[in-house]
């Protein structure tokens, strides 16, 4: 094993509870910059947990309580010092049902830069929100229409809008949670293109139950079953030369 | 027989129609493997509800129009003819007759009634008779056909269901009805009240003294601005200065900061102060919050503040809503889906900046119609501005000035002797009607708003 502060995320031994349930049991596991890593998996086992461990979303249940140790850029993201404010802007994150926030599409992207103070004027916020939807791919649906609201956009549009979102604060890492299980297949084919073009300026995870995209869009993938690392290596191998019985059976459609 | 003992025999057979039926219905479900659309407790409900509703409906008619038949054939009596023509008088005489002759009073205050008396006596037993018989008839007929039914095959359970449905139906619409009742009655004696005043002296006349109505001109003194005015002060201004505030913020507390177990003493104390009766209130802003608020006017230097001054109706009837409106904007935010906080909070806001940023503006449409339900509330509001508020209308912009309102104006002018269609008494139908109309249009626009708004999140 290298060492630690090479990689942008690395996760030790790391347990969370949610009161005495442990759904997270012992999983060791590092993120790199310019890849996109996939986390699969049976329903239950796990992987929004984790996903949610490495910007801090779990401190928002009450019940959940985690162990271990997790570092950004070496950094001990749960050291009582760190500021999630700081980790969560540089921690992004796109959940699996699109949330655009009630307001514009032009508000939505501005949020993040607004609370983190990283427009000094109008033209510079315009600027960032320009930027961000264009990555995001949805420049030329809604530059006509930046006014409206960001609910009223189409299912895949407004995914694309979160993930405008979350990049206009230029995050390091991306956390994905099933982007595309709300959406439909062309809508799919849109996130995926963009996961790709987001591909070589961020660490992405993302979270999924289709085979087929993990093998897309990913470069490495991690196979957890009831909480634990079953096996973690690069995409080909896993699908093609899977070490585990385990993570054979699953991505072959003999499990659940 | 007694009207009320008529009932009760009626309700016996009803009972013993629905036992024979019950009996009847196991009787032929005994030995029989077929399927049964009806239980036998149906059966028994349909032959008892054939017993009594036709002989109940048949008395309840009765009852109502008996004592114009007894009349009636009193009046033929020759004795009659001396009666004095239609009139207070002649109406007194019956129904001095007509208790003489129920026993109960002995000795009547006009000899004619005693000489009447007999003859009603007479002609109530007659009716009565004639009641009871078509009542009991009615029973044995009707509940006698539905008993014929009770056969296997008869869909017993559907016309049960059918009558169930019947009475809820019924139930619903007595407070439809009657609302519909307490609005005409309100639009008959405004009607009558704009035929003496013009609908434009007391809308915008800006001069309220109802002690004193020159009868050649008694719009002058009706001019209800002043009361629109201070119920709008002391309702939506001052209180919902108060509750707005308060109950929002207990409300965000509660939702976003509170712990499980503040939340669970916490929100129950809060209703507890919504059931609070304005009795009570009313107490403590007469009491308690005017000379207070008074004395605290006077040390500010205000020298001529009003020991009922409109500061402190609406204080205390801003404390009264705030449980109102932390519960309109408890729900409200609730409503707002998990999913906009967590997105928020990814992004890395704080609680605070999610709670003003995110969830506030997307609960603010609840919010709102909430808050106009409470403003319809607090304009309704009768007993705090009885107790606290003054009975002098000021057009005043001053809270600590006395303010009256259009609820205290009602009581004022209803409490007075008065005859029944002075337009000093009249005025108080008028101002009910307006009050009426300007609280039911708060309450559509509330709840169209709330409506549109539970959609959104659907
Ligand atoms: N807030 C919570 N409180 C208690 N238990 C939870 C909570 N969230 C998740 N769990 C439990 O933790 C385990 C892992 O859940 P998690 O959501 O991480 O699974 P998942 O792999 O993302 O499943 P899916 O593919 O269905 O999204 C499950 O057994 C779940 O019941
Ligand atoms: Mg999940």
């Amino acid at each position: 094993m290298t060492i630690s502060n090479q990689h942008k995320i690395c996760a030790k031994r790391v347990s969370v509870y949610y009161g005495a349930k442990k759904a997270i049991d012992d999983v060791s596991l590092n993120f790199d910059q310019r890849y996109v890593t996939a986390l699969i998996g049976p329903s239950g086992c796990g992987k929004s947990t984790f996903l949610r461990t490495l910007n801090r979303m779990n401190d928002t249940v009450p019940s959940a309580r985690i162990e271990g140790d997790i570092t950004l850029d070496g950094e001990d993201i749960y050291d009582p010092s760190m500021d999630v404010v700081q980790l969560r802007a540089r921690v992004g994150m796109v959940f699996q049902k699109p949330n655009p926030f009630p307001k514009s599409i032009f508000e939505n992207v501005a949020y993040g830069p607004r609370i983190h103070g990283l427009a000094a004027n109008k033209t510079q916020l315009a600027e960032i929100v320009e930027r961000s939807l264009r990555r995001a791919g949805l420049w030329d649906e809604v530059k006509d229409r930046l006014s409206d609201s960001g609910t009223a956009l189409s299912g895949g549009q407004q995914q694309r809008l979160c993930i405008a979102r979350a990049i206009a604060v230029d995050p390091e890492v991306i956390l994905m949670d099933e982007p595309c299980s709300a959406l439909d297949p062309i809508a799919t084919a849109k996130i995926e293109e963009l996961i790709h073009e987001l591909n070589g300026r961020y660490a992405i995870v993302i979270v999924t139950h289709n085979m087929q995209q993990a093998a897309r869009v990913s470069q490495r993938t991690a196979f957890f079953h009831l909480g634990t690392l079953v096996e973690y290596g690069a995409t080909s191998d896993i699908f093609t030369n899977p070490r585990q019985e385990r993570t054979k059976d699953y991505i072959t459609g003999r499990y659940g | 027989m007694s009207l009320l003992a008529l009932f009760l025999v009626v309700a016996g057979l009803g009972l013993i129609g629905w036992l024979t039926a019950r009996m009847r219905a196991v009787a032929f479900r005994r030995g029989s493997t077929a399927r049964f659309s009806s239980l036998p407790s149906h059966f028994g409900g349909y032959v008892a509800l054939w017993t009594v509703l036709p002989a109940a409906l048949f008395l309840a008619v009765w009852a109502a129009t008996s004592p114009a038949l007894v009349t009636n054939s009193v009046l033929k009596d020759p004795i009659a003819a001396q009666l004095p023509p239609p009139g207070f008088d002649r109406a007194a005489i019956l129904s001095e007759a007509r208790s003489l002759a129920a026993g109960t009073s002995f000795g009547a205050f006009n000899p004619l009634a005693e000489k009447l008396a007999p003859a009603y006596a007479v002609a109530q037993t007659q009716i009565d008779w004639i009641g009871t018989a078509v009542a009991l008839l009615l029973v044995f007929a009707t509940g006698g056909f539905a008993y014929t039914r009770v056969r296997p095959d008869f869909r017993a359970r559907t016309k049960v269901e059918f009558v169930v449905m019947g009475g809820l139906l019924a139930a619903s619409l007595i407070a439809i009805l009657t609302t519909l009742g307490i609005v005409a009655s309100l639009l008959f004696e405004s009607w009558r009240f704009f035929e003496i005043v013009p609908i434009t002296d007391f809308l915008f006349g800006t001069h309220w003294s109802p002690q004193v109505i020159d009868p050649a001109d008694p719009g002058a003194t009706l001019g209800a601005v002043p009361l629109f005015w201070g119920t709008f002060l002391i309702g939506a201004v001052i209180a919902m200065i108060v509750a707005i505030p308060f109950g929002l913020m207990s409300a965000v507390y509660l939702t976003q900061y509170a712990s499980g177990a503040a939340r669970r003493w916490m929100k129950p104390i809060l209703e507890i102060l919504a059931g609070v009766p304005t009795v009570v209130y009313g107490y403590f802003a007469a009491l308690t919050i005017a000379p207070a608020v008074r004395d605290f006017a006077v040390s500010i230097g205000v020298t001529w503040a009003s020991s009922e001054s409109a500061l402190a109706a609406g204080l205390v009837m801003g404390v009264m809503i705030i449980p109102f409106v932390s519960s309109m904007a408890d729900d409200s935010l609730a409503a707002v889906p998990a999913s906009m906080r967590d997105g928020s909070l990814a992004m890395g806001a704080t609680s605070s900046e999610t709670i003003r940023r995110v969830l506030l503006p997307a609960a603010l449409p609840g919010v709102v119609g909430g808050v106009l339900l409470a403003v319809s509330r607090a304009i309704g509001e009768t007993m705090i501005v009885v107790m606290a508020a003054s009975g002098v209308a000021t057009l005043t912009l001053n809270p600590f000035a006395s303010a009256t309102t259009v609820t205290k104006q009602i009581v004022d002018l209803l409490t007075g002797e008065a005859e029944f269609d002075s337009p000093k008494t009249l005025a108080a139908f008028a101002l009910g009607l307006t009050l009426f109309v300007i609280t039911l249009l708060l309450n559509i626009v509330a709840l169209t708003v709330v409506k549109r708004y539970r959609e959104a999140y659907e």
